[in-house]
């Protein structure tokens, strides 16, 4: 749901300033800063295990900090008045496998007070509209995890956290859904997504580069190309772990 | 409708739809407790009508609060393992929404369940009710809600499935060993009297027996009532606690 009252719209989608998480004697993130402009499709990459779900658990507010400050459209990460404005999409599809597509997003929708129509619109928009009736136990894993997206779609909300939303799709659906990304962020939504599949960076606007809970870079793509010198993200990804292994952010 | 209710509703309905998909366990919710008390009653007892006479709603008190126990336990532990309880959190679902509807769904389900194994007692096997079947049913609902409660609550230490059922004995058995069922409760020891009056289970057995050899309702009944129901609401509320929105 819209809600342009709350935070004003010249705010940040996000604002992190100091950011550290440690757990079990670990540090996950050192301390990290970042700001995400609204309206943007901002992709995160990085290897696995290297901090980017609990860089978005923290934006989304679900993960226990240890300093630092989160703002999320001009309010404190995880505060009720955003519960209704941030969708989130968790790496694992969560979503009720005895339940049918169709039930699932009914009762999603009716604990946000989406609009009726709300859950025919995010079946359709992530192409399950033929599967509506089918328990979601039986889909396939990467039909469930749509399942999984369609939920966060609910209430439109004005941020998108979504970890690793295509993995496991194959070419076609993955093409389909990031013009999903963009259409929502034509609307005026801004999108947050982690891939580690570096060739997805070339469909976002803004790519963060994340090693061992630190960003080597913050960039356009093409901005990170011309720096680097490299011929595509993978690569420059590697040169930046190269040259700065002690990157600063 | 305030959102708040909506939302415990919403919950409640979904509960019960998860249930609907899977039909063995309404089977077994429903009908293991009936056909045990056919098999202790009508054929272990069958020769000694007093005992009959005291176990059968004694056993009317302890099944809603097993039956009730494990399968919220479960039903709750797949919530948080399956990343739905964190996705619930994440939305604007407040923790006793989200519990107060597991207890309506589960709630109906025990006064389903009591209503099968009274009639079955009642009817079937002959069991002679002194006092209002209706007091019979709402003993069994707040046992029930009880073992809902309490299967909530556990659930927030289990990180298995394994360690939730272990938690049937852990929790469960010291009550049922104590509740008056196998000794009476005024010839324990003063210090097993003492935990047997501690633990709730002892009231809902207590109320049963009352309910069935005194006609009318008894200021006793409604007191064992009100400690089964007051025990219930506060392992809801401990229940909110451990639920928590950040987590590591």
């Amino acid at each position: 749901m819209m809600n342009s009252s709350a935070g004003s719209s010249g705010d940040p989608a996000v604002r992190i300033d100091g950011l550290v998480v440690r757990r079990g004697g670990n540090t996950v993130l050192p301390g990290l800063d970042l700001v995400v402009e609204r309206g943007s499709v901002t992709g995160l990459l990085g290897p696995s295990g290297c901090g980017k779900t609990t860089l978005l658990r923290s934006v989304v507010g679900v993960q226990r900090t240890t300093a630092g400050t989160v703002t999320v459209l001009g309010r404190p990460a995880g505060s009720a008045a955003l519960r209704d404005r941030v969708g989130y999409v968790t790496q694992a599809p969560s979503v009720y496998g005895d339940l049918t597509v169709g039930e699932n997003l009914d009762h999603f929708a009716a604990i946000l007070g989406a609009p009726p129509g709300d859950p025919a619109r995010v079946i359709a928009q992530v192409g399950l509209d033929a599967h509506r009736r089918t328990p979601v136990a039986r889909l396939s894993g990467g039909q469930r995890a749509r399942v999984s997206l369609a939920a966060a779609l609910l209430g439109r909300p004005e941020l998108l956290v979504l970890d690793e939303p295509t993995v496991g799709l194959d070419p076609v659906l993955r093409q389909e859904l990031w013009r999903l990304f963009r259409e929502l962020a034509a609307g005026g939504a801004t999108l947050l997504v982690s891939s580690h599949v570096m060739d997805e960076a070339t469909r976002c606007d803004r790519l963060l580069l994340m090693r061992e809970g630190r960003l080597l870079a913050h960039d356009t793509p093409a901005a990170l190309l011309a720096a680097t010198g490299a011929p595509d993200v993978e690569t420059a990804f590697l040169t930046l772990v190269r040259t700065a292994p002690e990157a600063v952010r | 409708m305030s959102a708040a209710a909506r939302r415990t509703l919403a919950t409640a309905a979904r509960v019960l739809a998860q249930l609907r998909h899977d039909p063995r366990t309404v089977a077994m919710l429903l009908f293991v407790p009936c056909l045990l008390l056919v098999l202790l009653l009508r054929y272990m007892y069958d020769a000694q009508p007093a005992t009959f006479d005291r176990i059968g709603p004694e056993l009317l008190g302890v099944f809603p609060l097993l039956v009730m126990f494990l399968v919220t336990s479960v039903a709750m532990l797949r919530e948080r393992t399956g990343g739905t309880l964190e996705r619930l959190l994440t939305m604007p679902l407040g923790k006793l929404d989200l519990l107060l509807g597991y207890a309506l769904a589960f709630g109906a389900v025990a006064l389903l369940q009591a209503a099968l194994a009274s009639a079955l007692t009642i009817g079937v096997l002959g069991l002679d009710v002194a006092g209002p079947t209706w007091m019979l049913f709402a003993v069994a609902v707040a046992d029930g809600l009880l073992g809902t409660a309490l299967g909530l609550l556990v659930s927030a230490f289990a990180a298995t499935e394994f360690q939730a059922v272990q938690f049937l004995p852990a929790v469960l058995l010291p009550q049922l060993l104590l509740c008056g069922l196998f000794v009476a409760r005024d010839d324990m020891a003063p210090v097993l009297r003492l935990l047997s009056d501690v633990l709730p289970l002892s009231y809902a057995v207590d109320a049963m027996g009352r309910i069935t050899t005194q006609g009318g309702v008894s200021g006793r009944v409604l007191a064992d009532l009100a400690v089964v129901a007051g025990s219930a609401l506060l392992a809801l509320g401990l229940g909110a606690a451990t639920l928590r929105r950040r987590t590591d």
